[in-house]
Parts: C-alpha cells; sequence; structure tokens
C-alpha cells in the first residue's frame, strides 16, 4: 500500500550562531495513510515544528525526502494547507476575504468562489462575521478563519502547529471538537503538532512522540477511540492509561535534556 | 454626592481630552506671554527679539505682498518633488531590502555610509551636478530624505510576521506576489509613518537646501534676512516653516487613521 504521506530518512542540521552544526532532526522515518489523523507531542526544541515545516515545504531538509502521494515534496504546495499557531490573518482584509485570499489560485468560478467561502464560514461558526476585521475577533475566532481558510482549496493533507496553543482552556477545548467535526465531514490526513497530550489522545488516531537533540521518532502509539469521538472519552481509563503512557515517554526526554544541559 | 479627584500624574494613566488638548494650546499661549513681556519691559532689545507685534507685522506685510504665497508655494513644490523622489524609490527599494537577505547585504552598508554624510557639505557637488535651478534645492532635499527612508522603510517590512509570509507561500503564491499584496499591505501603517516623519525631516532640510543659487523660498527668505539682521523675519519665517510642517504632519495623521483602520496600532 502506498502511503499518503511518507517521510524517509529526514535529517535537518542548522548552524548555530557560534558556527557549531545543531542536530534538529535526525533519521525520522514516518509513514500517514490517507485520512489519518496523527498528532505529534515533544518537548520544546524536539524539533516537531521544524518537521511540519519541512512537509509543508517551507524549510528543506538537510537530507532525506518527504513525499505526498509517491510525489518528493520540494516546495510548498496547494495539496497542502497549514495552520499557524499566531493565527497569521491578513488584518487589512474582513473574514470573507481572509478564505477567499486562499481561492485566488484556484481555477473556479467567481461564483463557485463566493459559495466555498460562505460555506466554509458557515462550517466555523463565523456566520454573520463575514466583513469583521481580524482586530474584532477574539483568538479563536481567528484561528477559526484561518482553519477555514487552510481547508477552503481542498488540500488533502492539513498540517497545523500548535493551532490551539494561544488559546485559553474553554475555547480549546471548543476548538478541538470543532476541528473533529470539520474533519469527519471533508476528511483529509493531518499532522498535528501540539505539547498537549490530552489534546493529542482525543484529536488522533496515531500520537508520535519525538526524542529530543537530535529530534527522532521516540514511540508511535495507536489511540483506538471509535469515532466521532465526544470529549467524554478523556474520562475513559483506557484514555487515562494512554496519557500516561505519552508523558512518560516525554518525561524521559526531558529528564535527558537537563541531564545533558547540566553536564 | 462625593467625587473622586483623579490624580492627574499618575503614570501613563489617561486624562480628560479637554484637558491634554487644552494643556497643548496653554504652554504656547504662556511662552507667547513671557515673549510679549520681555520684549515690551525693553528687557531685550528688538534686534535680539523682536516683540510679537512685529513678528504679526511682518506676516502681514509679507501676505500683502504677495511674497509670502510666492515663498510657500516655491519651497512646498521643492519639498513635495524631493519627498516623493525619495519615497517612491525608497519604498520598493527598502521592500525588497527588507525580505532578500542579498539586496540588504548589497546596500545597507553603502546607506549606512551616506546617511551619515553631512548634506551641506554636497551642496558645491549638487551644484556642479544639477546646476542652479530647482534641480539643485530638490536633488538636496532628495538626499537628505532617501537615505534614512530606506532603512527605516527596510525595518518596517522586515517586522511583518514571518508566519504571515509563510501563509502566502503555503497559499501557492510567488515571491512578487507575496511581497505586493502581503508585506506591503501589512508594513502600510508603520510605512505610512515612516513617510510622515521623513516628511518632517524634509521640511527641516529646506533651508539648506535653498542655502545657495536661490531666488526665493521660505528658506532664502530666511537667509537674505540675515545678512539684513532682519530678526523679526527669521523669526516669523522659522515660526511659518513649523506651522506648515505641523499641518503636513496633522494631514498624514488624519490619512492613516482613514487608511488603517484594521490596524491594531491604529486608534
Amino acid at each position: 500500500m502506498t502511503m499518503k504521506l511518507s517521510i524517509r530518512d529526514l535529517d535537518m542540521t542548522f548552524e548555530t550562531e557560534g558556527g557549531e552544526p545543531l542536530n534538529v532532526i535526525e533519521g525520522i522515518d514516518l509513514d500517514v495513510a490517507a485520512n489519518e489523523f496523527v498528532a505529534i507531542v515533544g518537548t520544546s526544541g524536539c524539533g516537531k515544528s521544524t518537521l511540519l515545516s519541512i512537509v509543508g515545504g517551507l524549510t528543506e531538509p538537510t537530507a532525506g525526502q518527504v513525499s505526498i502521494d509517491g510525489q518528493p515534496v520540494t516546495g510548498p504546495g496547494r495539496d497542502r494547507g497549514f495552520v499557524f499557531q499566531n493565527y497569521s490573518l491578513f488584518e487589512w482584509m474582513t473574514v470573507e476575504r481572509n478564505i477567499d485570499f486562499a481561492l485566488e489560485k484556484s481555477k473556479i468560478s467567481k461564483s463557485d468562489r463566493r459559495d466555498l467561502v460562505a460555506y466554509y464560514i458557515a462550517k466555523v461558526g463565523l456566520s454573520g462575521f463575514e466583513k469583521a476585521l481580524p482586530k474584532q475577533l477574539s483568538g479563536g475566532m481567528r484561528q477559526r478563519v484561518a482553519i477555514a481558510r487552510a481547508l477552503v482549496y481542498k488540500p488533502s493533507v492539513l498540517l497545523m502547529d500548535e493551532p490551539f496553543g494561544a488559546l485559553d482552556a474553554q475555547t480549546r477545548g471548543m476548538m478541538q471538537e470543532l476541528l473533529l467535526k470539520v474533519w469527519d465531514e471533508h476528511k483529509a490526513t493531518v499532522l498535528f503538532v501540539t505539547h498537549d497530550v490530552e489534546e493529542a489522545l482525543f484529536l488522533a488516531d496515531r500520537v508520535v512522540v519525538m526524542a529530543s537533540r537530535p529530534g527522532r521518532v521516540k514511540s508511535d502509539i495507536t489511540v483506538g477511540f471509535e469515532r466521532p469521538r465526544s470529549y467524554e472519552v478523556v474520562t475513559e481509563p483506557e484514555f487515562g492509561k494512554l496519557k500516561r503512557e505519552v508523558l512518560q515517554d516525554i518525561r524521559e526526554e526531558t529528564m535527558k535534556m537537563m541531564a545533558g544541559a547540566g553536564s | 454626592m462625593t467625587s473622586r479627584r483623579k490624580p492627574l500624574l499618575r503614570l501613563r494613566a489617561p486624562i480628560p481630552r479637554r484637558l491634554h488638548v487644552g494643556a497643548g494650546i496653554a504652554f504656547p499661549l504662556i511662552l507667547l506671554v513671557a515673549w510679549w513681556w520681555v520684549t515690551a519691559s525693553g528687557m531685550v532689545r528688538p534686534l535680539f527679539l523682536p516683540s510679537p507685534q512685529a513678528i504679526v507685522m511682518e506676516a502681514w506685510r509679507q501676505i500683502e505682498t504677495g511674497i509670502l504665497w510666492r515663498d510657500a508655494t516655491v519651497s512646498i513644490y521643492r519639498i513635495g518633488a524631493g519627498w516623493l523622489a525619495a519615497t517612491v524609490l525608497a519604498v520598493p527599494i527598502g521592500i525588497l531590502m527588507g525580505n532578500f537577505r542579498l539586496v540588504e547585504g548589497t546596500l545597507e552598508p553603502l546607506i549606512s555610509t551616506v546617511r551619515y554624510m553631512p548634506v551641506v557639505a554636497l551642496i558645491p557637488l549638487s551644484i556642479l551636478w544639477a546646476g542652479i535651478g530647482d534641480t539643485q534645492k530638490i536633488l538636496i532635499l532628495f538626499i537628505g530624505t532617501f537615505f534614512q527612508q530606506v532603512l527605516m522603510i527596510m525595518n518596517n517590512t522586515k517586522s511583518v510576521d514571518m508566519t504571515l509570509i509563510r501563509a502566502g507561500q503555503t497559499l501557492g503564491f510567488s515571491n512578487a506576489e507575496i511581497l505586493w499584496r502581503i508585506v506591503l499591505p501589512a508594513s502600510m501603517p508603520a510605512i505610512w509613518d515612516t513617510l510622515r516623519i521623513t516628511m518632517g525631516w524634509t521640511w527641516t532640510y529646506l533651508v539648506v537646501a535653498e542655502l545657495v543659487a536661490a531666488q526665493d523660498g521660505l528658506g532664502r527668505r530666511i537667509m537674505d534676512a540675515q545678512r539684513y539682521l532682519a530678526t523679526h523675519t527669521i523669526i516669523f519665517g522659522t515660526i511659518f516653516i513649523g506651522l506648515l510642517g505641523l499641518v503636513t504632519d496633522y494631514l498624514f495623521k488624519l490619512g492613516g487613521r482613514k487608511m488603517f483602520g484594521w490596524s491594531e496600532g491604529q486608534r
């Protein structure tokens, strides 16, 4: 079976200010099936955002390859949608224009464009805010615009870099449920970077824990809760067991980092 | 009913708007009265500091004879042309410098050096190159403005959040499209502010620009007055340039508020 997204022998080395090479990612192999939801967790600085950026074609790896549907990734492309942590909305455009902007490179008619924009605005629950400016919206609403913008041109892969990291706990929970609802209806392959273990387990089919310095895949845990999921899943004993497992893996890495920093 | 008095000197605390505006008007008025008093009492000789009335008379004389109108139009034309020429070049070059490291590396050392060269010292060269007409004045104003402007605009565009650029890339836009449709509009409020500030600098270079080989202009009038020790003409000319600068500044702020209401920083 060919995988939707496949990452092979990926290495990423940065040059530090002192001129010393810094191994951010070393030998990552990862396969993601079509319409699979994979969350990537790890300590800060483990290279998870860099990995996402490489898959997005925004950063060029030092070695190795990322392919989508068997085609090697050489740069950003409209087969992938990206949602960033800090909203990244175009402040001078209304909600509607922000989302429509993503369709400029699509070869579809004006009326189809209008319909799609209206459809996704409704989908993320922003009807009535079409003409609002980003500065008039709350953090959660802004991120809903960003999600709509990343989905409206129907990329088959959705890359999300701590999209809810800046939101308060209540809003975050609601956004997670909203994301699952949208994703259930419009399947896409998702790579979701987060440092919130509960968020990862609630959303994903698989949770990949990354080891730090250099970033590698430490463990790959299957999350089998049936879908559609409701938020009560977090209270199940199995959820607690998985959470303990993931936390244990992350903790090991954190300890290693601290020991390394001390020497 | 008890009303609690709000302390006026709390750090960064807001004060009533009427007080804010009133203080700004009252302070110059107090200075004006002090000025009138030191001249009327004969404490200072008019050669060193003429009375406010003498300034008003001078203003009236210049208006009546049409000198003021002629000087002002000539100077505003020179300033407008010099500033516009600088802006037309500085905006695109600044954007390129702020977003392509190669362009920055190529131009920044040179521009930073030129920026420190005294504009007055370039007057002889400017005459040699551009003659003694308006072009030379405009050239001086251009030099005084451009090199500051381009570095500030470079920094304005650099402060555009990288994720906006990345968002543009993931949506399939080319470099040129990202600069034109994302970076430029995103940094436009900051660039507009730079244009406002640098317009003020262009005004301050006016006297320098009209120092040599000028027949008219607000700056020229001041330099001429120096020869005859016409202190009242000097002071009136200086105040008038200040007022014109203030008006341009206000127009810029008004335009900015109209155009960039979307920006978080705009109120």
